[in-house]
């Protein structure tokens, strides 16, 4: 099921050791090795919530290493229940990659050229030839969490992180890559720009990415621009992503 | 311009909109936002006839003053007030009667922290994802009022539901917040979770609608670094570097790379929402350290 080191020792087929955690009164964090995992995780809770097996839940968030589940109304008996749960690994997933364009010109681009030990130009080939995956979304509405590129590629946040980065930012950062929904301070090392839409509360679904969607960059300059909906680009900011 | 309106007199410190909030949307990084004292918003829809989803104004310590553009049964809730009308004294917690173009006052709160004025039919605002909650970490919803801003009302639901006594709390002198600890106590020393259950902590000025901060002594840490980024619950006791316990209140964020030491369940939150910067804290143990209940590889 996974390929990494010591999360390699799953269990049986489908039985990946997970630790169950309380959380408050109504709620379970459910820990696993890897986030492969997690995803494997996530689409089982997923499915067992369209077929009606799966108690009730107000939120359920994956993230790196887990999936919160909040508003059970008896975690612990969940939390038993897993125990005894096989889940498949996660399969390919056959749904379109969402592409978004980007302009590679960010600021950072020959900072991760650098550290990626290639040309600039080699890194937009490998950014925008790899296909990426929401892995969780948080910080601000819209905003994914992407995994993809192998642990080699991974970087460092920025030392000093800026004041301000502009919205449709394309930013990487340790395991990820995302997109700012909006301007915000931030961290991430800014490799490009695209101006797609990320969040629009008044499309349906307003958001563009949810947890396990796929994602292509392709490089706006080789693409035939596709007109847009106006955004909606709200100004106030959080703090910067966690990670 | 519609009749059905109100227009903003006296914004007061920050008063914004407020309903049930937008839950089940965490996993798009969507806050449950909504009102921080969830049984006074309740109790004041329900004293001018609104089901408690209908939107509210939430005050921040100097109340606000309204025009209203048609007459209206309305009803201040939360933290006590003195509350006027066209500059005669009206009571708090009860229905009243306000004429088209009187002016409606909450002034500044005689204790706690945060009143909500409730309108027979709602503030009909615009929702986004179903709620007309204004969102002050994302930015949803519609912005904190501004003198001379004009909110919609709806339609009045009918006749009030006849009120009998109103219960509230006397001010607390000091802010008792039990908590359930985890899910990760275990990044702390037994001195550092001495320290959360013996410690004596105050509300920090800092505090606002995404978190209740406090000032205190640090809680000593077990392990350093931070967690891979997870979900956050309402009610989180999340401890940032500085050791200083921040309990998540409504507009928190959905996921964070700090430990949450414990959790303080959402029917002592609205006590939390009323206690003004400087306030006691005292936080409570309820119940064991969690137990791990890892699956066998």
């Amino acid at each position: 099921m996974t390929s990494q080191g010591a999360g390699a020792a799953t269990g049986g087929a489908g039985l990946p050791p997970l630790t169950t955690l309380p959380v408050g009164d109504h709620g379970l964090l459910i820990e696993l090795p890897t986030s492969r995992d997690v995803e494997a995780l996530h689409a089982e809770l997923l499915r067992r919530a369209a077929a009606g097996t799966l108690p009730a839940v107000r939120e359920m968030v994956p993230a790196a290493r887990t999936v919160f589940l909040d508003g059970l109304a008896d975690p612990s008996a969940l939390a038993a229940e897993l125990a005894g749960w096989r889940i498949p690994p996660p399969t390919t997933d056959d749904r379109p990659a969402v592409e978004l364009p980007v302009h590679y010109d960010g600021p950072d681009l020959a900072e991760v050229a650098a550290l990626w030990g290639m040309s600039a130009d080699e890194v937009v080939r490998l950014h925008s030839g790899t296909t990426f995956r929401v892995a969780f979304c948080g910080f601000a509405p819209g905003f994914g969490y992407l995994t993809g590129l192998p642990a080699h590629l991974h970087v460092p946040r920025r030392e000093n992180p800026r004041t301000r980065v502009p919205v449709g930012s394309v930013g990487l950062a340790g395991a990820y890559t995302g997109i700012y929904p909006r301007s915000s301070p931030g961290g991430w090392q800014l490799i490009g720009r695209t101006d797609a839409v990320l969040w629009d509360p008044r499309r349906e679904p307003a958001a563009l990415l949810a947890p396990g969607t796929p994602v292509r960059f392709v490089p706006a300059d080789a693409t035939v621009p596709t007109p847009r909906t106006a955004p909606s680009r709200p100004d106030r900011a959080p703090e910067e992503p966690a990670r | 311009m519609t009749d059905r309106a109100l227009s903003v007199v006296r914004a007061g410190a920050l008063t914004t909109v407020q309903d049930l909030g937008r839950p089940s949307h965490a996993h798009l990084g969507v806050p449950h936002s909504g009102a921080l004292d969830g049984p006074a918003h309740r109790l004041a829809n329900r004293l001018v006839g609104n089901p408690a989803s209908a939107a509210t104004l939430e005050t921040t310590l100097t109340g606000c003053a309204v025009r209203l553009r048609t007459a209206a049964t309305v009803a201040v809730t939360g933290a006590p007030c003195p509350v006027t009308v066209d500059g005669r004294p009206a009571p708090w917690g009860a229905p009243v009667h306000v004429p088209a173009g009187a002016v409606l006052e909450a002034g500044t709160a005689t204790h706690g922290l945060r009143a909500y004025l409730a309108v027979a039919g709602g503030i009909d605002a615009e929702p986004v994802l179903g709620s007309r909650a204004t969102d002050l970490l994302s930015g949803l919803g519609p912005a904190p009022l501004a003198d001379g801003a004009v909110l919609p009302l709806g339609s009045p639901y009918g006749p009030p539901a006849a009120a009998d006594a109103v219960p509230h709390a006397g001010p607390a002198a000091e802010l008792v917040l039990p908590f359930l600890p985890g899910p990760r106590d275990d990044w702390f020393t037994a001195t550092g979770l001495r320290t959360l259950a013996a410690g004596r902590f105050r509300v920090s000025a800092a505090s606002n609608r995404i978190g209740l901060r406090t000032e205190g002594p640090s809680l000593e840490r077990a392990r350093d670094g931070e967690l891979a980024s997870e979900g956050m619950p309402l009610g989180a006791l999340q401890v940032p570097p500085n050791g200083l316990p921040v309990l998540f209140l409504h507009d928190h964020p959905t996921t964070g790379g700090y430990p949450v030491v414990g959790v303080v369940p959402e029917r002592w939150l609205a006590a939390a929402a009323q206690a003004v910067p400087g306030t006691p804290v005292r936080f409570a143990r309820i119940g064991r350290r969690p137990e791990r209940a890892a699956r066998p590889r």
